[in-house]
């Protein structure tokens, strides 16, 4: 081999193994967090944790029953109005999304996936909070959708345009109205991959902490009332991360894994969904 | 052609569903602009490069926040970039098959962690461990640099600038790794034809090929941690200071919003906040639309990175 | 031309014209499809066949930009009359395409009746006869009779390919369009659909677009050859392949160009 030859494998090397490390290091960086979150997550679960209100601060034992349910609460009705938008404005993207509109709508969807959290939660504030005289749960849950729509309208054009045209073609040829055409054999042929997106936008939103600051706020005792203030388990988390006592730092740790399992949960039927519904027509 | 009369309906409710996101950036925008019209009124332009931060004599300047968040967010990008690029030029390039899947899917589970639980791991976890393991070093090392002057207590433009490049790893790598998909084989067939290593194909074919994609996904990234909330907030100290010591709390604009908006008693001091929430937005929306148009000129209006927000 | 006394089930296109944009794939075609025969329409690829098949059921219009001008007559109505909707008339007339459609998410009882529940009708009993119906006549009921319930997609491509016949015929057409239908099959899927074309022209009259001469040959009664969107010459099927009148049309069938 001559120098120069000799050289550029060399580099070629060196670059390689490089690229090998920095991968692993990224890759090292989630092991370790998933690892610690287990470690000190699990040892702090027990069944009042999760049967159990928080008890007055300083005082060891207590839960979070009234965050957990407060998250389930808040996301829900969050996927309620966020999931049918998202969704619809996505098949218009698919349907109808040539034009100028479509090409409008798909770059607002775009920018708005990138708009922070933190302002959505002002904006649910002024728009929400102050005119209705309070926070509830309610106008978390409108932030969080407001979180979704962006995201589902471009996963749902995504999935929708991958139906093979075909398919279309022959429900048309067979007299379908074109409504229906969409919903009856476009629709319902992507469903699986419309299900996967949802899905995986319910768990980005269900670990919001921003949006929830001044608008579900946060609530010591359990409630299910959605014209009331809420604990979520993120609201939950970030009071005892930031607090002065040992026995919160626990129960932090503690809520952190619930709502990783939560998050993962929901992540993993998202996949499980694409593999089941969607796996066959491709 | 003749349209049927349930069609119409359809194609109208569905074109309503459309219209609730242009509807929805003009709300976000017409909020953010009243409720920051005193504080507009009041301090003008001079709200960009003044630094009093007072709340009882009414007196606000942002300075300190956008310094924090740029610097911030500059930190994490220069941490980040390097591993996210790795990361996404290894996955489609040099890893055995058998390893796409499962590295891709931690990638993934990366980018599915919650803001607030990274927060928690930087105040229990990372902290601890700089102070323990990684300051006294770097200290030790580049302790004459002005960027490591003072003592370091935890809560730090370090810490948030860590934590933040680990948040926007996955999010950089995902899109990069989309990106680089989209080069066709044929750029790197032609390369490796003509003799190259694979380092080579990949350094003259496949990135100078995706370049537009992938400075795209770099931006995109930076726009995340522009916004980045939570975490930040939780460890970056909170200081309405401008210093070049990344040892020495910060502020950010996001983490002042989310600390002080609640507490924001008086009109102005809201008003205040809401001006920083402009700023940061529209930030945002001109970082992310250069993204989205760069990325677009590769992938062709794909919508590139929608699942790895 | 081709002189026919029935007037059920006639379909003619009159000057028909079929426009992408400014481009003209079909120029100024008048041919009539007797009723209860087989038409083939043969040609060179790009030459107009498949774009003037999908005039014939309004398929065309649904692509972006595309036109029509002069008629199609369908039992002597202007399929293209104002009053007409396209929709309904899709109903009167089944196509097939060139690669079998099974809608994926519906079983091979509800693909065959999905034509059926979009006319209206969802009696139960009234579906099974017509569904049953419908597969015996594209020949595929004994294959599926005891797994009507499960996914069309575990057919094969030739069964899939007769289960878009059946679908295309249970809502009862008239009319039967088909777009290379044979285009995706091996040898065996090709000749059972080919033998149904012999069987179904009892029941339909039937368009076949192919760009198979010996297809053509074997199932057609009459054929039309068309090229570069004008139809150059149309006759019984034995006479275009034994003594064409065209040039054109000899150089074709022999293999001079195509």
């Amino acid at each position: 081999m001559s120098g120069a030859s000799l050289r550029r494998h060399l580099t070629s090397r060196v670059m390689t193994v490089l690229i090998v490390v920095l991968s692993f290091t990224a890759v090292l960086a989630l092991v370790l967090i998933l690892g610690n979150l287990l470690v000190k997550g699990a040892s702090s679960l027990d069944w009042a944790f999760f049967t159990k209100s928080p008890v007055p601060a300083g005082q060891s034992g207590g839960g979070v029953a009234n965050a957990i349910a407060g998250t389930i609460l808040i996301v829900g009705l969050a996927a309620l109005i966020g999931v049918p938008v998202g969704v619809g404005a996505g098949m218009y993207l698919a349907e109808y999304g040539a034009g100028r509109l479509g090409f409008a709508v798909r770059f607002v969807a775009d920018v708005l996936n990138g708009t922070p959290s933190i302002v959505i939660g002002i904006v649910g504030w002024t728009f929400i909070v102050k005119p209705s005289g309070g926070y509830s749960a309610l106008a978390g849950s409108i932030a969080l959708a407001i979180l979704m729509i962006p995201m589902l309208a471009r996963t749902t054009e995504e999935m929708v345009r991958l139906v093979p045209h075909s398919l279309r073609e022959a429900a048309l040829a067979l007299g379908y109205p074109r409504w229906r055409t969409s919903l009856k054999v476009v629709a319902r042929t992507a469903l699986g991959g419309i299900v996967t997106g949802c899905l995986v936008g319910i768990a980005r939103v269900a670990g919001e902490t921003a949006p929830l600051l001044f608008t579900a706020l946060g609530n010591l005792n359990f409630t299910t009332s959605v014209t009331q203030p809420m604990q979520t388990l993120s609201l939950q988390i970030y009071v005892y991360a930031t607090g002065p006592f040992d026995e919160w730092h626990r129960l932090a740790w503690a809520s952190a894994l619930v709502l990783m399992g939560l998050v993962l949960v929901i992540s993993l039927t998202a996949r499980w969904v694409t593999r089941a519904r969607y796996g066959r027509i491709r | 052609m003749t349209q049927l009369r349930s069609d119409r309906i359809y194609q109208r409710a569905l074109t309503a569903f459309a219209l609730a996101l242009p509807a929805l950036i003009l709300v976000i925008l017409g909020v953010l602009l009243v409720d920051a019209l005193p504080a507009l009124r009041r301090f003008g332009p001079s709200f960009l490069w003044t630094s009093t931060w007072d709340p009882v004599a009414e007196v606000y300047g942002a300075a300190p926040m956008i310094f924090g968040t740029l610097a911030s967010s500059l930190l994490a990008l220069l941490l980040a970039v390097p591993l996210a690029l790795s990361v996404a030029i290894f996955l489609t390039e040099f890893s055995p098959r058998w390893l796409r899947q499962p590295v891709a899917f931690l990638v993934e589970l990366l980018a599915a962690i919650p803001s607030v639980v990274y927060g928690t791991w930087g105040i229990f976890v990372l902290i601890p461990f700089l102070r323990s393991y990684v300051v006294p070093p770097l200290k030790a090392l580049l302790g004459w640099t002005p960027f490591l002057q003072g003592v370091f207590y935890g809560n730090s433009l370090l810490a948030g600038g860590i934590i933040l490049a680990i948040m926007i790893v996955p999010y950089i790598a995902a899109v990069s790794r989309e990106v680089l998909l989209a080069v066709p084989t044929s750029q790197r067939e032609a390369a490796l034809a003509m003799g190259a290593t694979r380092w080579e194909a990949v350094r003259t074919a496949v990135l100078p090929y995706g370049r537009a994609g992938l400075i795209g996904a770099v931006i995109l990234g930076l726009g995340r941690a522009l916004g980045e909330t939570m975490a930040v907030t939780m460890v970056i100290g909170n200081r309405h200071d401008i210093g070049v010591s990344v040892l020495q709390p910060a502020y950010t604009m996001a983490a002042a919003i989310a600390n002080e908006f609640s507490e924001a008693t008086t009109g102005m001091y809201q008003s205040a906040l809401v001006e920083v929430g402009l700023i940061l937005f529209v930030l945002t929306v001109v970082v992310n639309a250069i993204a989205r148009i760069l990325i677009w000129r590769v992938a062709r209006g794909a919508a590139v990175g929608s699942k790895a927000l | 031309m081709v002189a026919s006394a029935n007037t059920r089930l006639r379909l003619e296109t009159a000057h028909l014209t079929a426009l992408f944009g400014q481009h003209r794939a079909v120029r100024d075609v008048s041919l009539l499809f007797p009723a209860h025969t087989v038409t083939a329409i043969i040609g060179p690829s790009g030459c107009g066949k498949s774009t003037l098949l999908r005039c014939l059921n309004r398929m065309h219009e649904l692509t972006p930009g595309a036109s029509v001008q002069g008629e199609v007559l369908l039992d002597n109505v202007n399929i293209y009359a104002a009053d007409v909707s396209p929709v309904e008339l899709r109903r009167r007339i089944g196509m097939v395409f060139q690669r079998p459609t099974p809608f994926p998410t519906m079983s091979i009882y509800d693909n065959v009746a999905a034509g059926l529940r979009v006319n209206g009708g969802r009696r139960r009993a009234a579906l099974d006869d017509a569904v049953s119906r419908a597969l015996q006549q594209a020949a595929l009921w004994d294959e599926v009779k005891d797994r009507l319930h499960t996914s069309a997609l575990d057919l094969s491509g030739g069964q899939q390919q007769r289960l878009c016949i059946a679908r295309a015929v249970a809502p009862q057409p008239g009319i039967l369009l088909l777009d290379e239908p044979t285009a995706s099959l091996d040898p065996a899927g090709t000749q059972r659909i080919e033998e149904l074309c012999h069987a179904l022209k009892r029941l339909y009259t039937i368009v076949i677009v192919t760009h198979n001469m010996q297809q053509a040959a074997r199932v057609s009664d009459y054929t039309a050859f068309m090229y570069l969107g004008s139809l150059i010459e149309v006759g019984k099927t034995n006479e275009i392949f034994t003594k064409p009148k065209v040039e054109q049309t000899e150089a074709y069938i022999t293999g001079r160009f195509g």
